[in-house]
């Protein structure tokens, strides 16, 4: 596959090098909305707790096209496009509702909340005057509709007809780990975000980077909660798009990085109030770090009890908003809420940890504008994209070139 | 009585927010009693009684933690901070305690130069006495932030 476009074509070396076009190509840009966020991938749109009652809906997103994703009357999960048949104006224009219908705030025109136009303001006209013409179809221009799919709570969505099943998108092994962690129904924390200052790429090539969580988080080495020497995993499906990456909690106590002048190990550091870390093993395998992602647009995160998705959502070629929703379970004792919610020190746009991932993408994106047709190397543990013990690997980031390349077919 | 008290929260206020502009952020703890909460949220969160924290921090200890870790642990790009503080807004809570409700922006200045309105929203605070000196610290200090989103990350306390 070495198809140019727009010009561009990809390196000789395949997965192992990216030119740093990708970033700051406009076309690109506007060709990923349509072929990847519109195309034959599933987005993550939300959760299922956030649509708990019938006749609720929320907003959400395939890319830059807005979307509204709702429980109909009958309880079943819809998503349409948040764009009006008439001319376009947004339908929603709140990030949540309950009603059984949607009402354009333009000319009064009316949905149910599978995205069926179900009334036009004056369609007849008035006193015999005005109004459409018979033979005017303007559903015909009605919000696209979704395919939506759930999986333990998760709500994805497509525009694709032809796109696999969900549960095939996925894959069987990430699925696995994704059911790990969403073992019981879940209840909402709170969200936050944070903007991104670089590439929607960018972000996600950082989530799949197991090389370096413990060589840029301090927090991460010094404390002890993910080094590379830790056992664990790297597991990745057979798009490449989808992975896990797994860190047991146990760590042998070796001085590796010490011994390397890692500027992450820090042994002076010391925490005054040692309970920020202090968390159970409430999934009962030692896993003491879990992170999934699924391209283009879904982080599962389990950082000891810190639980949390991640929804990145694209917006221009240099900038992206990172949605969080931190979640614990409705059985969660008041202890262990209390520990999810100090543990959430490490994440977000203040976390210890990932106040860092907030930053790195946009020092590469600021970097990269001068040097388009120059490569990056993306070549740790070699050139493959398949699952693997080690973590000292960039396989997962392969795997997001290879599922975008499939895509954008380049 | 109110006027007073009004008058040193204002100066609490001014105190607290000068402390952090200035960079002196190993003193920014000493403004909390030894057991305080600080948490900074969203109104999104706070309306909905989501108890999610951008920052949640339930003793001094863990401020001071937060400090060491700027100083010492985390990467981000050198900044600064220019908060304004409104009037407070002050009750006499059944307890004693203090309850002030202060509007605040911060402007926040990169090593660039650059320069942005970085976040706007309420200090919701219960203030105390100290047995002793008498001086106020905050046993509680919920920064509510008006909007969900934060640019880039939130580095220095605000």
């Amino acid at each position: 596959m070495n198809l140019k476009r727009n010009g561009r074509q990809w390196p000789l070396e395949g997965n192992t090098r990216v030119p740093y076009w990708v970033y700051s190509d406009d076309e690109i840009y506007a060709q990923e909305q349509e072929r990847i966020f519109r195309g034959p991938s599933w987005s993550f749109l939300c959760l299922e707790a956030e649509l708990a009652k019938p006749n609720s809906w929320r907003t959400s997103s395939l890319g830059e096209m807005p979307v509204v994703v709702a429980r109909d009357g009958r309880g079943e999960l819809r998503a349409f496009e948040n764009r009006c048949a008439h001319r376009g104006a947004l339908l929603c224009l709140k990030d949540r509702g309950e009603d059984r219908k949607i009402v354009c705030v333009y000319h009064n025109w009316t949905y149910d909340l599978e995205g069926n136009l179900t009334g036009i303001a004056f369609r007849r006209g008035l006193g015999g005057q005005g109004g459409l013409p018979e033979d005017c179809r303007p559903e015909t221009q009605a919000p696209r509709k979704l395919r939506v799919a759930t999986l333990a709570g998760l709500v994805f969505g497509t525009l694709s007809a032809t796109a696999p099943a969900l549960e095939t998108y996925l894959g069987e092994a990430i699925i696995e780990r994704i059911r790990r962690v969403m073992r019981a129904p879940i209840k909402v924390l709170g969200t936050y975000s944070q903007i991104v200052p670089s590439n929607w790429k960018l972000y996600l090539e950082n989530v799949k980077d197991t090389y370096h969580a413990s060589l840029l988080h301090t927090f991460f080495t010094t404390f002890r909660l993910a080094r590379l020497t830790q056992k664990g995993a790297l597991i990745i499906n057979d798009s490449g798009g989808g992975h896990a990456s797994l860190t047991m909690a146990a760590d042998s106590g070796g001085r590796e990085y010490e011994q390397a002048g890692m500027r992450t190990a820090q042994e002076g550091l010391k925490l005054e109030a040692p309970e920020l870390l202090q968390s159970v093993d409430e999934f009962g395998d030692g896993c003491g770090v879990q992170i999934v992602a699924v391209f283009p647009s879904f982080v599962l995160q389990q950082i000891r009890n810190s639980l949390a998705v991640r929804r990145i959502v694209p917006q221009g070629l240099g900038r992206t908003e990172l949605i969080w929703t931190a979640f614990g379970f409705e059985d969660d004792s008041p202890e262990l809420t209390e520990m999810r919610l100090r543990q959430a020190n490490l994440i977000g746009p203040a976390g210890y940890v990932s106040m860092e991932d907030g930053a790195a993408p946009g020092f590469v994106q600021r970097a990269a504008l001068a040097a388009p047709e120059l490569l990056s190397v993306v070549e740790m543990g070699g050139s493959g994209i398949s699952s693997s013990e080690s973590k000292v690997s960039e396989a997962a980031v392969r795997g997001m070139w290879h599922a975008w390349r499939e895509q954008m077919g380049i | 009585m109110l006027p007073e008290l009004q008058l040193a929260i204002l100066d609490l206020n001014a105190r607290y927010a000068q402390t952090i502009d200035d960079g002196r952020l190993e003193d920014w703890p000493e403004f909390f009693t030894e057991t305080a909460r600080y948490v900074v949220t969203t109104a999104e969160n706070f309306e909905r009684g989501l108890p999610l924290g951008i920052i949640y921090a339930t003793s001094r200890a863990m401020l001071r933690d937060r400090v060491r870790s700027l100083r010492e642990a985390n990467v981000y790009e050198a900044q600064r901070y220019r908060h304004m503080v409104s009037l407070p807004l002050v009750e006499l809570g059944p307890d004693g305690a203090a309850r002030a409700t202060t509007s605040f922006m911060v402007v926040r200045v990169m090593h660039s130069g650059e320069t942005s309105v970085f976040a706007s929203g309420r200090y919701r605070d219960h203030i105390i006495s100290d047995a002793n000196g008498g001086a106020l610290r905050f046993a509680e200090r919920i920064v509510v932030l008006d909007s969900r989103r934060v640019d880039t990350l939130l580095a220095l306390p605000l």
